[in-house]
């Protein structure tokens, strides 16, 4: 090919050996930081923007001069929503790539798939999502919300201040809706409320036809009685969801929803008319206002080039996990992954909405709890915020099951199912 | 910003509150400064307050004013059309003619301008405001020119009814000429007389009648909101028109239940309509027929995009040109298919199946690659959007069009089948490929055609689809097995048994559902299904005939 330079092939090769010497020449090469989001399938819609934050969140820090004085590497693997996939992929992260450290998994499904690869190969994985609770593992940092960091304060809103009195629990059927239900209506009826001021529904995946639901919905929501809809329907239902409610002319004002999975990036794609006034309950807004906030969005619009591309809470979770696990290292003194695990617990870094999130003994994290009201653009109009920073609660002291049990996982106790009554670990199944 | 909470905390709670009184008391004297009938600048920028009690006792002030933009406003403000201009904190109220924005002072006579999107901040209100704002604006707009707004306004009484709006209720009632307007206020009156324990008893048990005859549960809401005290004369009134309201109620239910199901089956049945040929009619077992429905909402997106670039009023229109479009593009991509791998497959089923869902996989993925994984926005046409009332049940506009719609697909697509020559070579084909080729139809065009047919068809499902699904790339896939299933029950390559059969699976869930929940009833349906498969493998309307073997 007559049009490129002789010359430049040469330049290339030189550069390409230059850079190889380098990191040879650097302690142990790179560190090397997995990244295990589905970038297709059906939950490509959520995890393909987590995977996105973290390349940001890792150019960012080699840019400051890397950690330890050494390259951060990232290395992507696509698990396709498929969930006996995430496990291997999991392995060949721990196992082929030797990572140090493992930020991945949206569905709780996904991350009891992997829980045993981690614990074989005895990794470090940060999860960013709001789950159900319930667990608590050495291997793993959750860095979303417990139900106590996001449910039951959803539910002491609505009581307060919107004097609701009547509750539709609506969800998806699997294992984090029935959790946090189960959770739910158990909080509920210790706070006074009867039997039959309760409606638990649940729908398959991707149900589409609302119309007999929302139809009992709103019948249900005319006894003289204010009542709110706690939705956990998983992502793609709820759109069909919410059209139904204001086809029926159920209004935000009339019968609110709340909901725990609808957050910027589901609404970035819809008609979002129907859902306004609709609420979600969060730790974290792409609208707040604070200065650590505005310098995030505007490093991201920056990284991403698209300046009106969302910021939701699995991000700030991340940017969260991330800065913990650097701050961690740099304590230790080193990647081994016992030690870090041991460093994690205490460290605290600033969080987006202006305060410090602490790991937690039992592996999760402080969060302050927000409510938003959703808005014609698709952002949420903060309405309330915890005055102070809620720690996380791994085993949800409403269920008769785990009333007893807590995780901590400095000695002497160093258990995730620790029974306090009867002073064993494993108290739970 | 109330407290979060736990009894714990109360006397924090209760401090709140109390400070939250202050507050309206001070915004009460406030009003009382403020001079009678006039609306001030200061009162509209409280609206832009972040603290919501003050916002609420400036709408209240506001609406109090008397003045004529007062309703303008506060309706801006319902409907996020009202904006903060950054540079010295006036408010204006938005308009949007043709396509631009112009802003205009509410306080000033002057005709609205156009402002850069920085310039100005939207005013966002919350639900509490927005109650209040509800209230209001109903009391102020009885008096309105549009029947409409006086019937929403009369509904507003009846949801929350004051006995202080008796008055303006009884004044608007002299010279209502609206029968649907009058009924309602007729109700609303009644709802203020009896949830009023000022009002005398007969009066009331009047009230509680006319509530009773209204039927509807916001007459119920009313009803059982009152205070009443227990055992006298008018609890067990009020009871029994609670049971009346009851008993009517549950009949509408079932007529409600049955559109519901009718509703369902129009959408089974345009989503197995593109099935029913290529599976039905020529027996390939495409799984990749929801990616068709997904591709034809998808070109419904592409489409809407493109018009919003020439006009933005060909939005109205933009579903109705989508239909060719969709189904030209889906139909061509199933040409394409067919000419490159499912000809090659006709007479290997299992390698088909395996081989058209491999297609779907990368349909998919194809899609995913190029907009993204999310979801994608299609807009409703405002002649779609809303409701009706029907009895006591609604009908919601796009769920009657798309019953209305598939039902012309059907005719159209049998008309096709049993009037044109390209129909008669389709069943000539199917059901003797070697005598129709002898007879000189080229069988393998026919195929070609055929297959292109189904996926066009498939592809003009998705666009009425797209109005009520997510247009994202996994669209397809909750479709494919609830087609397979209308196919196989109605019997396969009959379209009156597709027909039949989405109809009766509609019906079935809806009337399960209620009762049973939504999965149970999809696991009943299922049951049912491969019950009914085991007697009669053929479905419900068989081929008879030669055409069988």
């Amino acid at each position: 090919m007559k049009f490129v330079p002789k010359g430049l092939l040469a330049r290339v090769w030189i550069v390409c050996l230059l850079a190889v010497g380098g990191y040879a020449a650097a302690d142990e090469g790179p560190i090397r930081v997995g990244i295990l989001h589905s970038l297709s399938g059906t939950m490509a819609i959520s995890e393909t923007t987590l995977r996105d934050v973290m390349l940001m969140l890792i150019e960012e820090q080699n840019r400051k001069g890397g950690v330890l004085g050494r390259r951060l590497e990232p290395v992507v693997v696509d698990p396709a929503s498929d969930w006996p996939l995430f496990a291997e992929r999991a392995r060949e992260l721990l196992s082929v790539h030797n990572v140090d450290v493992v930020f991945g998994c949206w569905t709780s499904v996904s991350r009891k798939a992997v829980l045993p690869v981690f614990r074989e190969l005895n990794g470090i994985l940060f999860y960013p999502v709001q789950y159900e609770g319930e667990e608590s593992e050495r291997n793993v940092f959750y860095t979303g919300a417990a139900p106590n960091q996001q449910a039951i304060p959803a539910v002491d809103y609505l009581r307060e201040v919107e004097g609701v009195e009547r509750w539709v629990l609506a969800g998806t059927d699997y294992v984090y809706p029935r959790t946090t239900n189960r959770i739910l209506e158990a909080y509920l009826k210790q706070q006074g409320v009867a039997d039959e001021d309760i409606l638990i529904n649940y729908t398959p995946f991707g149900h589409s036809d609302w119309q007999s639901i929302v139809s009992r919905i709103r019948q249900f929501g005319s006894r003289g009685k204010r009542t709110a809809v706690v939705s956990t329907i998983n992502g793609d239902a709820n759109v069909p969801f919410y059209r139904e409610l204001a086809n029926q002319g159920v209004r935000a004002e009339d019968i609110p929803v709340i909901a725990f999975s609808v957050g910027e990036e589901e609404l970035a794609g819809i008609n979002t008319g129907p859902l306004v006034g609709h609420l979600a309950a969060w730790n974290y807004f792409q609208s707040l206002q604070t200065p650590e906030n505005q310098a995030f969005l505007e490093r991201w619009h920056a990284f991403t080039g698209d300046a009106r591309r969302t910021a939701n809470d699995p991000m700030e979770a991340h940017y969260i996990g991330f800065n913990m696990w650097v701050a961690a290292v740099e304590a230790a003194g080193t990647t081994d992954v016992d030690t870090v695990i041991d460093t994690l617990i205490g460290i605290q870094v600033p969080n987006l909405s202006g305060g410090m999130a602490e790991m937690l003994p039992n592996h999760h994290i402080t969060k302050p709890v927000l409510i938003g009201e959703i808005q014609e653009d698709g952002q949420f109009f903060i309405v309330d915020q915890s005055e102070e920073l809620i720690p996380g609660e791994a085993w949800s002291s409403y269920l008769p099951g785990s009333r007893n049990i807590i995780a901590d996982w400095r000695p002497p106790i160093s258990c995730g199912n620790f029974n306090t009554e009867t002073g064993t670990c494993g108290g739970a199944q | 910003m109330v407290a979060r909470s736990d009894p714990r905390r109360l006397p924090r709670i209760l401090s709140t509150w109390l400070a939250s009184l202050v507050l309206i008391l001070l915004g009460a004297t406030a009003f009382a400064a403020a001079p009678a009938g006039g609306l001030t600048a200061e009162q509209l920028q409280r609206l832009g307050e972040r603290n919501l009690q003050v916002v609420e006792t400036a709408v209240a002030d506001i609406a109090a004013s008397g003045s004529p933009a007062a309703l303008e406003v506060l309706r801006a403000l319902q409907d996020g059309r009202l904006y903060r201009r950054e540079a010295d904190g006036v408010m204006l109220v938005a308009v949007r003619v043709g396509g631009v924005q112009l802003y205009s002072d509410p306080l000033a006579s002057t005709t609205g301008e156009p402002l850069a999107e920085a310039e100005v901040t939207l005013v966002r209100v919350s639900n509490r405001i927005r109650r209040a704002l509800s209230a209001v604006i109903a009391s102020l707009s009885l008096d309105s020119e549009d029947p409409d707004v006086r019937f929403a306004a009369a509904r507003q009484f009846i949801d929350s009814p004051d006995s202080a709006l008796l008055e303006a209720i009884e004044t608007a009632l002299v010279d209502e000429a609206d029968d649907r307007v009058r009924t309602a206020l007729e109700v609303a009156r009644a709802a203020s007389i009896a949830s009023d324990p000022g009002q005398s008893e007969e009066a009331r048990s009047e009230a509680v009648d006319r509530l009773a005859a209204a039927g509807s549960s916001r007459a119920r809401r009313v009803l059982l909101g009152m205070f009443i005290e227990e055992g006298s004369e008018l609890a067990t009134r009020r009871d029994a028109a609670v049971e009346v309201i009851d008993r009517n109620l549950a009949r509408w239910q079932q007529v409600q239940n049955l559109w519901f199901g009718l509703s369902l089956g129009s959408v089974l049945l345009l989503a197995a309509m593109g099935l029913a040929i290529t599976f039905g009619v020529m027996g390939v077992i495409n799984m990749a027929h929801g990616e068709m429905i997904m591709i034809g909402a998808y070109t419904t997106f592409v489409v809407q995009g493109v018009l919003r670039g020439i006009s933005p009023a060909l939005a109205e229109v933009s579903l109705l040109i989508a239909l060719p479009v969709a189904f030209l593009v889906a139909g061509l991509i199933g040409v394409f298919i067919e000419r490159t791998v499912i000809r090659r497959l006709y007479s290997r089923p299992l390698e088909t199946l395996l081989a058209t869902w491999g297609i779907s996989l990368i349909l998919q993925q194809l899609v995913r690659t190029f907009f993204g994984a999310s979801n994608q926005r299609v807009e409703t046409p405002s002649w779609l959007a809303g409701s009706m009332e029907f009895g006591q049940i609604m009908i919601t506009y796009n769920r009657l069009a798309i019953l209305i719609f598939a039902l012309v697909m059907l005719a159209a697509v049998i008309l096709l089948l049993k009037k044109t020559a390209l129909g008669l070579h389709i069943r000539a084909v199917t059901q003797n490929r070697k005598m129709a080729e002898s007879m000189g139809i080229r069988s393998d065009r026919v195929d070609m055609l055929t297959f292109g047919l189904g996926s066009g068809i498939a592809g003009v499902a998705g666009v009425a689809l797209s109005q009520i699904a997510n247009v994202s790339p996994n669209l397809g896939q909750g479709y494919i097995i609830d087609s397979f299933m209308v196919i196989v029950f109605g019997g396969v390559g009959n379209l009156f048994g597709t027909l039949v059969g989405a109809m009766t699976l509609g019906i079935t869930t809806q009337l399960v559902e209620p009762s049973l929940g939504a999965v149970a009833a999809k696991v009943l349906i299922l049951v049912f299904i491969i019950i009914f498969i085991q007697f009669r493998p053929r479905g419900l309307f068989p081929q008879k005939g030669r055409a069988a073997e």
